[in-house]
C-alpha cells in the first residue's frame, strides 16, 4: 500500500535509496545535496539498509569510487552539488564510456562565480556532454519517482549508461511537501536484483575496463556509445510505463500541459515548471490560450519530439537556468532552437534567462513573459532574446 | 557481450567491438608482438654471462625468461630494444647491435 | 483556493524560525491538507534575519517562489521590526502575530500603517514559565495556528503530544513544559481571536 507522507526533496531522495538499498555509496557533503548522505549513512547505522557507505576525501574520489564499485560488479550511486560535480568531471566521462550503470543523485546548485549556493543549472548543464543520461525533477515527488526508475533505465542492456537525478536545490531539497511512498517490496520488485553480465570480480572471466583505445578503435566506441544514448529514450519510456503501472503516476520525456489547443507554450525544466503550470491556469481562466512544456529528460535530448509537440502553436518561450557566455542564449534555448528547426517548425521562439543562483521565480514572471510573446505575435514584433528574467536595470527595479 | 577478442582487429565495424572496448580476456599483451618496433638489438653472449640474474628484473618488457634460476635467450617477440638490459650486465654479456 | 494559504515566518537564526515552518508543515499535514515548508536561505548564520514560508492548501501546490502576499506573517523576533519590513504584502484581511510583551495596540503603531489584524505573543515570558527557557518557536508555533485555525485546539494539542513523545523519546521531561507552552499560549491568545 502506498503511504501517504511529507517529506523534503533530499528526504525523498535518500528514502528511495534506502528501498533501493544498492550496494556501494561513496560520498563527499556539498551544500545543498549533503543530507542525502547524511540520511543514508544514519539508516546504515540504524541497520535499516546494508549498502556501504564509503566517506572519501573529494568527490574526484567519490566518483572514482563509484566507477570502480561499478565496475567490480556493484550496484553503486553518489550523491553531490555544485562545485562537487565540476570536481568530478574527468571521471563523470570515464563513466560513460566504460559503459557503467551507475546513478548520481543530483541536488542543482550553481557554479561559481560570484560563490552561491543557491539554485541553478549551471552544474548539471556543464555536465551535459559528458554521456550521461539526465532526469530533472519538478518537486519531491519526482525526484522520489526518478531516482526509482534511474537504474532500471541505467541496466538495461540495450543502454548500459550512468544515470543523473537533478532537483532543484533548496527551491525543492529543502522544501517539505506532500508525497506518495510506494512499499518497499513494490520498489524493490520495480528496481530488481543487479546481475551484471560482465564484471571486474569474476573468477574465471578475466576482463579489462577503460583500455587505452588508438585512434582506430575511440571513434567507433564514441558511436557505440552514443547509439546506447539514443536507445535510451525508449528504455526511459518502457520504464516510465511500468513505473506507472505500479504506482499510477504517469511519466514521458516532457511533460505537456494544457498545451494541445495552445497559441503561446513555455517550455522549462525542474521546480518552475510547477510555478509556470499554475500561472498557466491562471491565464487561462482570463482566456488566454497557453501551455507548459515541461522537460523532464534532457540527455538524451528529445529534439524531433519537441519539435513535433511545439508545431502546433504560435510561438514559445524557452527558459534557461544556466548562463553559457555564449552571447547566444542558453544550453536549453540553442538545443531547441535546433530541434525546430532540422525539423522545419518554423514558430517565434523566444530565449529567456532566469532564476540564476536562487533568484527567485514567480508567476508574475511567467505572465509577464506570457504577455510578451502574446503581444509579439498580434503586433508582429521580435521581442528582444535572451532577455534576463527579474534583473535590476537602471528605471527597472528587480 | 563476452567476445573473442582474437577476433577484434583495426577494421572491425564498430557494431562488433565490444561495450566501452571492454577486453574479455587475460594477459593479452602475450599476443601482441611489440618486437617488431625494435630498432636495436640486444645480443646474449652466454660464454660471458656468470648468472647473476641482475639483467631479467629490470626488463620493462619481461622479455628475459628465467628458468631454474637460470636466464635464457631473449625473448625477440617481446623486446623492444630498450637496452636497459645491457647498462644493467656487469659482465658485458650483452651487447646491442643496429637493427633486428 | 488556488494558492490556499500562505504564510510568511520572521526570525534570527537559531530560534527556530524554520523549525516553527515545518512543525507547522506537519500539523496542517495531518489534517489532511497538501503543505509546503521552507526556509529562504541566505547568510546561514545565529543571530542573522531569516525567512520561511509555509503554503497550505486543499490542492497540491505546484508554486515553488518565495511568498510576496501573505495571509499570515508570524515575527519570531520582535527586534526585527526596526530591520525588516515584516508587513510588506501582507493582505489587509490577513494577520500578523508578533512576539513581544507589549500589547497588539502598541505594535500595531510600528507596522508601516498595517491596517490589518495584530496579535501579539509574550513567547519569552510562556517559554522561560513553561519550559525554563527561551524557545519561542512553541509558542509561536501554537499562536499560528490559533490565528490561521489551520486545526482546532484539540486536534492539534492531541497531534503535538504525538509528535513531542517521538521527538523528545530520550528526554521526556521537557514533554509536558512544551505541552503547557501550547495550551497557555491558546488560552492568552483566545480572547483576543473572539473579538475578531
Amino acid at each position: 500500500m502506498p503511504k501517504k507522507d511529507r517529506m523534503s526533496g533530499n528526504e525523498a531522495v535518500a528514502y528511495a535509496i534506502k528501498q533501493v538499498n544498492p550496494d556501494v555509496m561513496p560520498a563527499f557533503p556539498i551544500t545543498p545535496s549533503t543530507e542525502i548522505p547524511q540520511l543514508v549513512s544514519t539508516y546504515i547505522a540504524n541497520g535499516q539498509m546494508d549498502t556501504e557507505f564509503i566517506p572519501v576525501e573529494s568527490e574526484h574520489s567519490s566518483m572514482s569510487a563509484t566507477i570502480g564499485a561499478e565496475a567490480a560488479g556493484a550496484r553503486s550511486l553518489t550523491a553531490t552539488s555544485s562545485c562537487g560535480l565540476a570536481l568530478m568531471w574527468e571521471e563523470l566521462l570515464l563513466a560513460a564510456s566504460n559503459r557503467m550503470p551507475c546513478v548520481l543523485a543530483l541536488v542543482n546548485r550553481t557554479l561559481s562565480g560570484p560563490i552561491n549556493i543557491n539554485c541553478d543549472h549551471s552544474d548539471s548543464m556543464g555536465a551535459r556532454d559528458t554521456g550521461w543520461i539526465q532526469i530533472y525533477a519538478e518537486d519531491n515527488q519526482e525526484a522520489y519517482d526518478n531516482f526509482i526508475q534511474a537504474y532500471p533505465i541505467a541496466e538495461d542492456k540495450n543502454v548500459h549508461l550512468p544515470v543523473m537525478i537533478c532537483q532543484d536545490g533548496f527551491i525543492t531539497s529543502h522544501a517539505v511537501q506532500n508525497i506518495e511512498l510506494l512499499d518497499d517490496d513494490t520498489v524493490k520488485d520495480f528496481v530488481g536484483t543487479y546481475e551484471p553480465e560482465e564484471y571486474l570480480l569474476n573468477p574465471g572471466k578475466p576482463v579489462s575496463v577503460g583500455p587505452y583505445s588508438i585512434s582506430n578503435y575511440a571513434m567507433e566506441a564514441k558511436k557505440n556509445q552514443e547509439i546506447a544514448m539514443e536507445n535510451s529514450k525508449e528504455v526511459i519510456l518502457r520504464v516510465a510505463d511500468a513505473f506507472e503501472r505500479v504506482s499510477g503516476r504517469r511519466y514521458g520525456l516532457f511533460e505537456e500541459y494544457r498545451t494541445e489547443d495552445a497559441d503561446h507554450i513555455m517550455l522549462i525544466m525542474g521546480s518552475a515548471a510547477g510555478t509556470a503550470k499554475q500561472a498557466c491556469d491562471d491565464l487561462r481562466d482570463k482566456g488566454m490560450k497557453v501551455g507548459v512544456l515541461k522537460l523532464r529528460v534532457f540527455r538524451p535530448f528529445p529534439a524531433a519530439e519537441i519539435a513535433k509537440a511545439l508545431s502546433g502553436c504560435k510561438s514559445v518561450a524557452i527558459m534557461d537556468r544556466c548562463e553559457c557566455y555564449n552571447g547566444n542564449g542558453g544550453p536549453l534555448s540553442m538545443e531547441v532552437c535546433s530541434a525546430l528547426y532540422k525539423n522545419k517548425v518554423l514558430i517565434k521562439a523566444v530565449s529567456y534567462m532566469y532564476g540564476l543562483a536562487g533568484r527567485d521565480f514567480t508567476v508574475e514572471n511567467v505572465y509577464e513573459i506570457f504577455n510578451e510573446l502574446d503581444a509579439s505575435v498580434k503586433n508582429d514584433t521580435e521581442p528582444e532574446q535572451y532577455r534576463y528574467i527579474g534583473l535590476r536595470s537602471q528605471g527597472v527595479p528587480g | 557481450m563476452r567476445t573473442d577478442v582474437n577476433r577484434i582487429n583495426e577494421s572491425t565495424p564498430h557494431e562488433e567491438l565490444t561495450e566501452g572496448l571492454m577486453m574479455f580476456a587475460g594477459g593479452t599483451s602475450k599476443s601482441f608482438n611489440t618486437g617488431e618496433w625494435r630498432t636495436s638489438t640486444p645480443v646474449f653472449i652466454k660464454e660471458k654471462c656468470k648468472q647473476c640474474l641482475l639483467c631479467a628484473p629490470v626488463c620493462p618488457d619481461g622479455s628475459i625468461p628465467v628458468k631454474d634460476s637460470k636466464r635464457d635467450d631473449f625473448d625477440y617477440d617481446h623486446c623492444k630494444g630498450c637496452g636497459i638490459c645491457e647498462k644493467a650486465c656487469p659482465f658485458g654479456a650483452i651487447e646491442m647491435r643496429e637493427g633486428m | 483556493m488556488s494558492q490556499g494559504l500562505e504564510i510568511r515566518w520572521h526570525g534570527r537564526g537559531g530560534q527556530g524560525a524554520k523549525t516553527a515552518a515545518l512543525l507547522l508543515a506537519d500539523v496542517a499535514f495531518k489534517t489532511g491538507a497538501n503543505v509546503q515548508g521552507f526556509p529562504e536561505y541566505g547568510p546561514e548564520r545565529m543571530g542573522a534575519p531569516i525567512t520561511a514560508y509555509n503554503r497550505i492548501s486543499r490542492d497540491r501546490i505546484r508554486v515553488h517562489s518565495n511568498i510576496y502576499t501573505p495571509d499570515l506573517v508570524v515575527v519570531v523576533d520582535e527586534t526585527l521590526l526596526h530591520s525588516v519590513d515584516v508587513t510588506a504584502g501582507l493582505k489587509e484581511d490577513g494577520a500578523i502575530i508578533v512576539n513581544t510583551p507589549r500589547t497588539a495596540t502598541e505594535i500595531a503603531g510600528l507596522l508601516n500603517g498595517y491596517k490589518g489584524r495584530v496579535y501579539t505573543v509574550d513567547a519569552r515570558r510562556i517559554s522561560v514559565d513553561t519550559l525554563g527557557k527561551n524557545f519561542p518557536n512553541s509558542p509561536m508555533l501554537a499562536a499560528a495556528v490559533a490565528v490561521s485555525r489551520v486545526m482546532d485546539k484539540e486536534s492539534f494539542i492531541r497531534e503535538m503530544r504525538t509528535s513531542y513523545e517521538h521527538k523528545f523519546s530520550k528526554k521526556p521531561e521537557v514533554i509536558e513544559g512544551n505541552m503547557k507552552a501550547l495550551t497557555m499560549t491558546f488560552e492568552e491568545l483566545e480572547p483576543y481571536l473572539k473579538q475578531a
